[in-house]
């Protein structure tokens, strides 16, 4: 009965191979890393076979790692198994000038509004999305506001310089 | 019902067979800035097109600015019908990044607020149903109850809507005297006010008829679009995170999971009903699991993450750096990756917090339970008509704040 993360982990590399990375387990919940390509192969996979059954989608958003040249941005998916009670969370990565990722809405509908308010914060362009328009703000806004390049006013600022406000310049995270 | 009759149009003409209907975005019936821009067919709704963002607030690309402690109150704003909630949700996530230990009392006094919480969140959301349905008189019987759970937190933390209640580690400080006696007349009093709006809802026909199969969903659908909290349970599954995931000491506590069959309104109503039930039981509980502990621990030992007493600060270096370095935001945080889900009043409220070790959050992301099913709201109103997409929205327990962020 009880779902093992080993044997979700051995499952996913027994079916796609070592295309899957990153296999860790931090604060009791396994999470790994997924090319984008196969992002929905996985959530497939992870929903139909009788002993994952991963069905419930519970959360679905990006990160912004500006350092990361070539995979700044990560969408985070975390999947949620009723029947064992287990969660898992994957990660796929993709370049910020091509962020296009497979739409998972075929598979959650649940991923509509998570995907546009991912879409609206960070430009994840997910490919065949039914909707994907901005959900949270306004409609001509042309940025992604919660990429880290827009920095908010610097709290640890030394004088009220306007560099340190986020105006001038590029200071910040 | 008789088939809806169609005007006539000529040829080429440019009038649609449907009306377009504004709902919002201050329709008094919608309680919160939403706006549903509806086609109608006469009363028939033929499709809703939700529109949400009004009252965004960034929530989210603040936290990243912002020390740990500072980012309780925007915890608050989120749902700010039960806040307490939200505001624990916050502390355990972060005390579990941290890996502190909470003292047991610390636990059961949290399991108290948010126990309390979510009853006058519940009070809220049915007794609303009945205003929409043109039942007033609940919302005032029970309204003052909400108040007397507002005193509480008033002695317990100062303030009554926007709680920031606690601390990392615990509470700031101990609950009075007086803030268990009001528990104590809560648990007293409640209990026969309950029973009162029960007598006036649940079989009352008018009410029955007004809302039984109105804005139902399979549990099926319900999963796929993510339905969490009372809303999920009123199709039948029982999934509740204080008993798949315990947190804060909630495997101590001996309650069920109030469940119902088809995921109308009707269901939604009596779940919650049973959930406040359930409730009672919990805070009566931990009101006797708390007379065998010792009665001065309100806080964990944590010096380097909990604010120390301001008398300390004054009189002993110790207090006094680590005040420095807390307020300033200099205290260490280990990085780590997370995802902590506790049982919000109206779903699953997930935080999943990445930290580098620096001195705010690298990305903080809120799963706020009502953003994620109130869109299956289309397909739950599609053909109702226009006074049951009303009530059904009302019991779906819609918060501005937490939809918007």
């Amino acid at each position: 009965m009880s779902l093992t993360n080993e044997h979700i982990k051995n499952r996913l590399v027994e079916k796609f191979g070592d295309v899957m990375t990153n296999f860790e387990e931090s604060f009791g919940m396994m999470s790994f890393h997924a090319p984008k390509e196969i992002n929905l192969k996985v959530m497939q996979f992870l929903y139909d076979e009788s002993d994952l059954q991963f069905r419930f989608l519970s959360d679905l958003t990006a990160v912004h790692y500006p350092d990361n040249k070539g995979v700044e941005l990560a969408v985070v998916y975390h999947l949620h198994n009723f029947v064992d009670n287990v969660r898992v969370r994957f990660k796929v990565f993709t370049d910020i000038n091509t962020p296009q990722v497979f739409t998972a809405t075929q598979i959650f509908s649940s991923a509509n509004w998570m995907e546009r308010e991912t879409y609206d914060f960070y430009g994840v362009d997910f490919v065949g999305h039914p909707n994907l328009i901005r959900i949270l703000n306004v409609d001509e806004m042309d940025y992604f506001p919660m990429r880290k390049e827009f920095p908010l006013e610097d709290q640890s600022r030394t004088d009220k310089d306007d560099e340190m406000f986020g105006r001038g310049g590029s200071t910040g995270i | 019902m008789s088939e809806q009759q169609h005007i006539k149009l000529p040829d080429g003409s440019i009038e649609k067979q449907t009306s377009t209907l504004n709902l919002g975005p201050t329709h008094p019936a919608t309680h919160g800035v939403f706006q549903n821009i509806m086609e109608m067919d006469g009363e028939r709704i033929v499709s809703a097109t939700p529109t949400v963002g009004y009252i965004h607030r960034a929530f989210e690309k603040i936290a990243e600015r912002r020390p740990y402690y500072q980012i309780t109150p925007l915890t608050d704003r989120l749902n700010y019908c039960s806040a307490p909630i939200n505001n624990m949700g916050w502390h355990l996530t972060v005390e579990k990044l941290l890996g502190i230990q909470t003292p047991k009392r610390v636990d059961y006094l949290r399991v108290i607020i948010m126990e309390l919480a979510r009853i006058t969140d519940h009070l809220i959301c049915n007794s609303v149903i009945g205003v929409d349905s043109g039942a007033f008189t609940g919302f005032l019987y029970v309204m003052q109850y909400r108040e007397l759970v507002y005193e509480i937190y008033e002695e317990v933390c100062g303030s009554r809507l926007t709680t920031n209640i606690g601390r990392v580690g615990g509470f700031e400080r101990n609950f009075t005297p007086a803030a268990f006696q009001k528990i104590e007349k809560f648990l007293a009093e409640y209990p026969a006010v309950l029973k009162e709006f029960e007598n006036l809802f649940t079989r009352n026909r008018i009410f029955m008829e007004r809302t039984q199969k109105v804005g139902g969903i399979t549990a099926e659908r319900a999963m796929n679009y993510g339905f969490t909290g009372p809303n999920l349970r009123a199709t039948g599954v029982d999934y509740d995170v204080r008993i798949a995931n315990p947190y804060c000491s909630y495997e101590d506590f001996d309650f069920s999971i109030p469940v119902g069959t088809t995921g109308d309104t009707y269901d939604r109503f009596l779940v919650r009903n049973a959930e406040q039930w359930e409730s009672l039981s919990i805070i009566r509980q931990a009101m006797d699991k708390l007379k065998s502990l010792p009665a001065d621990v309100y806080h964990a030992d944590v010096p380097a993450y909990y604010l120390p007493d301001k008398s300390d600060v004054y009189t002993k270096m110790e207090a006094l750096i680590y005040h420095f370095k807390i307020i300033m935001g200099e205290t260490d945080i280990l990085p780590g990756e997370l995802y902590n889900p506790v049982e919000g009043a109206n779903g699953e409220l997930g935080f999943y917090l990445i930290s580098d070790g620096g001195r705010s959050p690298y990305r903080l992301h809120f799963r706020r339970p009502c953003f994620i099913y109130y869109q299956a709201y289309p397909e739950m109103v599609q053909g109702a008509m226009l006074s049951d997409a009303i009530i059904c929205m009302s019991s779906l327990n819609l918060i501005a704040g937490e939809l918007d962020a």
